[in-house]
């Protein structure tokens, strides 16, 4: 049962009562969300209110950094992964994420794509290549790039580049994608083009995105949640919050009265 | 308010950037006549002999420095395989680790290192190499040369790995990857080009240098005949030719330093085509 | 798909960290073993002569009696020398090639002073013994002797080999790497600022005085300091010309010495342990001399650039 998710639905992650701290600076007040199963969830909201902070603690990606730290619980099919016993490395092959700014490896399309899964275990030749193939046909990709697959990948476009990050992070197969802001480094035609991919990803994967742009929000997902100033305002389907937004910030973000 | 003239500032002007034009003209007018006679000089005593036979005493026609070519590089080749590895060690750990005040002492201390004396180094490596093993040797020149370069290499592996954006690395830990598996495979690889030019320019500085030689590798007339013994080396060799009375072995001197300009000069130019050319490669 | 195990991982990891972590503290315990090392071997003669081996000007390998004031001294003169000529020297080149030369020639010099720094010091002190040091002995110090004289510092038969003829081959060895550092700094000066001079009238010379030097000071101060720290060091540059001669004189036309030139010309020859006790301890005084000034200079440029914190 989800506290916030219509009947029927399974919540994939919730977040309880989550804050966050950069050293004494506090980010993050008292979040609580459930992310649907299987489905786009949208985080919206203006500059720096903690949406990028929030995905991020999905995979640990800040027990990097010393002095950020995470309070709360944050439950992944039931178990918090802010523990302190908690595997990393395994975390974070069930839970991948796609950045803002493409940052493919420089070694080559293949290599980029099969790095996960050589981390994973040992493939043979034909099971590894099978493998990257359908991962660059996932994102979309493998046409573009079938007969170059030992070219750099630092040589494609930027576009381009943002679908091998999306191919090498699908490629191990994880159960959550989060994506920050995946699209704000690309042209119009690149970003519809990754926005297309989504509804079909979201057949296999639970999918979180952090964007900037709402009418995107609005086109893809199914949840969104609106924050302001580190707290979660307001979460629901995504219809439902961009139509008859239930509190105020809400609204006045939406109208476009601020952000 | 009193103005003050135009044309008194104007002449102020004038004549500051004259005298710096000239200060600059004079600057490069010795470097430029250094090297014009380091070539003219040295070029005659360069032929096939130079580079394969061994010295002949003083006032015997003929002979060679190969042994003092061979032993530099073989003593370079020490320094190089002790002192590279320990330096891109401690430049990762500078830069994944290097947050904390004893990082901040290393890197204080490294940059210090990288200027200092290295005559003193030689009395060091003297002390801890020569004394106990009673004799000079090719080894004890290696190590003293290593000591050189690690600093040298810590600091540019540091500096070279601190480009790689920190969105690489988190792409790489958000896929699974250990810590160590990350560096290994994506950071070095990002910082690979720059790391290797650092590599070499060290490589470059530390086989012209000499001091450190003088009481560790010392010189010989024979050809390196092990680690253990004192190994001949270009440096060394000129300067003892250089100071002493015979003008044959001071022609072999100037051979000697042209070979060295050239082979550090075309060391620094090609690590500079070869940033330059992966650069371009994207 | 076979599964990789977790012991590989997690032995790779800590065979990482050990290793990276033992190199960074490699570097802490060169320093500290180099300072006790030579500290050691110097003892016999730290014991004997004591503190007043530092004013002492006795050097003596019959009687075994050492003191190190010649040699401070004369490397003190000659690194004074070097940078009374090649700052100003730099400054110049700097400016030149920041403010004063044509745009397409900028890359050129630059990358000409880079190659020049990177020369090693034994061609200029092999160039400054066969073709300075008779220039210096058949025209310079005689026409200095003649006119300036009556100053005690160009008095004394010109031999060339000398203070003089050191002093100007270490400054020629410094100025690359100053005028490479120098221009580095003035580089750094934001365009809006000197645009902003310029734009209100000054001139090229009032904008270099006035804005950039002012806006670099802290650089070039260190920069000065680290030139100055790696003249005081260096050894092959003056060993060749300064004559190895243990006496102070106030003339520079006079033979000389360096810590490092006295190193490098007796080292070998140290006949008596106590010889070499007072050469290392020598060597000594050299790395604690060069220590503080190289600290002072990294511990002040550090305080301008603030430090990347991860």
């Amino acid at each position: 049962m989800s506290r916030f998710l219509p009947e029927g639905l399974n919540a994939k992650i919730e977040v309880k009562n989550l804050n966050f701290f950069y050293g004494k600076v506090q980010a993050l007040f008292d979040n609580n969300i459930d992310i649907a199963e299987k489905r786009v969830t949208a985080f919206i909201g203006p500059s720096g209110c903690g949406k990028s902070t929030h995905i991020r603690t999905y995979n640990r990606m800040y027990s990097l950094y010393k002095d950020h730290r995470a309070e709360g619980e944050i439950l992944l099919d039931g178990k918090n992964i802010l523990a302190d016993d908690v595997d990393l490395i395994d975390l974070r092959s069930r839970v991948g994420m796609v950045f803002q700014k493409p940052t493919p490896f420089p070694m080559s399309i293949f290599d980029n794509v099969a790095y996960g899964l050589r981390l994973k275990g040992r493939f043979s030749k034909s099971e590894l290549e099978g493998r990257v193939e359908q991962a660059l046909k996932d994102a979309a990709l493998w046409e573009e790039v079938k007969d170059s697959l030992h070219s750099l990948g630092t040589a494609l476009s930027g576009g381009q580049q943002q679908r091998l990050c999306i191919a090498r992070a699908i490629a191990v197969e994880p159960e959550v994608i989060l994506m920050d802001e995946p699209c704000s480094a690309l042209d119009p035609v690149a970003t519809y083009k990754i926005e297309d991919l989504l509804t079909r990803l979201k057949e296999r994967f639970t999918i979180v995105i952090v964007t900037h742009n709402m009418q995107q929000a609005a086109r893809v997902s199914d949840f969104t949640a609106f924050f302001y100033l580190g707290k979660c305002v307001e979460f629901g389907p995504t219809d439902e919050l961009f139509t008859k937004p239930k509190k105020k910030e809400t609204e006045d973000y939406i109208t476009g009265r601020f952000g | 308010m009193r103005p003050r003239s135009q044309a008194s500032r104007k002449l102020i002007n004038f004549l500051s950037l004259l005298a710096s034009g000239c200060a600059a003209l004079i600057g490069i007018a010795f470097l430029v006549w250094i090297l014009w006679d380091v070539v003219a000089q040295g070029i005659s005593a360069i032929n096939w002999q130079f580079f394969t036979q061994l010295p002949a005493p003083p006032g015997v026609k003929g002979g060679g420095l190969a042994n003092a070519i061979l032993g530099t590089i073989i003593i370079t080749i020490i320094a190089t395989v002790l002192g590279v590895p320990i330096g891109i060690l401690a430049g990762t750990y500078l830069s994944e680790f290097g947050s904390g005040k004893l990082a901040a002492t290393v890197r204080f201390l490294s940059d210090i290192f990288v200027s200092a004396p290295s005559i003193v180094i030689g009395v060091f490596v003297y002390a801890i190499l020569v004394l106990p093993m009673h004799s000079f040797s090719g080894l004890a020149g290696g190590v003293s040369l290593a000591i050189i370069m690690i600093p040298v290499v810590t600091r540019t592996t540091e500096e070279m790995l601190r480009l790689v954006p920190n969105q690489m690395r988190e792409a790489a830990l958000a896929l699974g990857a250990p810590y160590w598996h990350m560096v290994w495979n994506v950071a070095y690889r990002s910082a690979k080009t720059g790391m290797l030019t650092g590599i070499l320019l060290a490589i470059a500085r530390v086989a012209g240098e000499t001091a450190p030689l003088l009481f560790t590798a010392l010189n010989s007339p024979y050809w390196p005949q092990g680690l253990t013994k004192p190994m001949a080396n270009l440096t060394v060799t000129i300067f003892n030719y250089a100071m002493s009375p015979y003008s044959d072995w001071q022609a072999k001197a100037w051979g000697g330093a042209l070979v060295i300009t050239v082979g550090v000069l075309a060391a620094n130019i090609f690590a500079r085509v070869f940033i330059s050319s992966r650069r371009n490669k994207g | 798909m076979r599964k990789k195990s977790k012991r590989f991982s997690t032995f790779w990891e800590g065979t990482f960290k050990f290793l990276t972590h033992g190199a960074g503290i490699f570097i802490l315990i060169l320093l500290f073993s180099m300072l006790g090392v030579l500290t050691y071997v110097a003892w016999p003669s730290i014991k004997k002569f004591g503190l007043s081996f530092l004013w002492s000007t006795a050097w003596n390998p019959v009687t075994n009696q050492f003191g190190a004031l010649t040699a401070m001294v004369g490397t003190l003169v000659s690194t004074a020398l070097a940078m009374i000529l090649a700052v100003p020297l730099a400054f110049g080149v700097a400016i030149f090639l920041t403010e004063l030369s044509p745009a397409f020639l900028r890359p050129i010099f630059s990358v000409a002073i880079e190659l020049l720094a990177a020369i090693p010091s034994i061609i200029y002190g092999m160039w400054g013994l066969f073709k300075l040091a008779p220039i210096n002995a058949n025209y310079i110090q005689p026409w200095l002797s003649k006119h300036l004289g009556f100053l005690p510092l160009f008095q004394g038969p010109p031999m060339g080999i000398g203070m003089f003829t050191a002093g100007i081959v270490l400054a020629i060895m410094i100025l690359p790497f100053m005028s490479s550092v120098m221009k580095d700094v003035f580089e750094m000066t934001p365009k809006v600022l000197k645009e902003s001079a310029y734009g209100l009238g000054a001139t090229t010379w009032e904008v270099v005085w006035q804005v950039v030097l002012p806006y670099g000071k802290r650089g070039v101060v260190g920069g000065l300091f680290l030139g100055l720290g790696r003249a005081l060091g260096e050894t092959m540059a003056v060993t060749f010309v300064i004559g190895n001669a243990h006496q102070l004189s106030w003339s520079l036309f006079m033979p000389s010495n360096t810590i490092a030139s006295t190193l490098a010309n007796e080292f070998t020859e140290a006949s008596s342990p106590i010889y070499l006790a007072a050469l290392v301890e020598l060597g000594l005084v050299l790395f604690l001399i060069t220590f503080i000034v190289l600290g002072l200079a990294q511990w002040w440029l550090n305080k301008s650039v603030p430090k990347e914190a991860r």
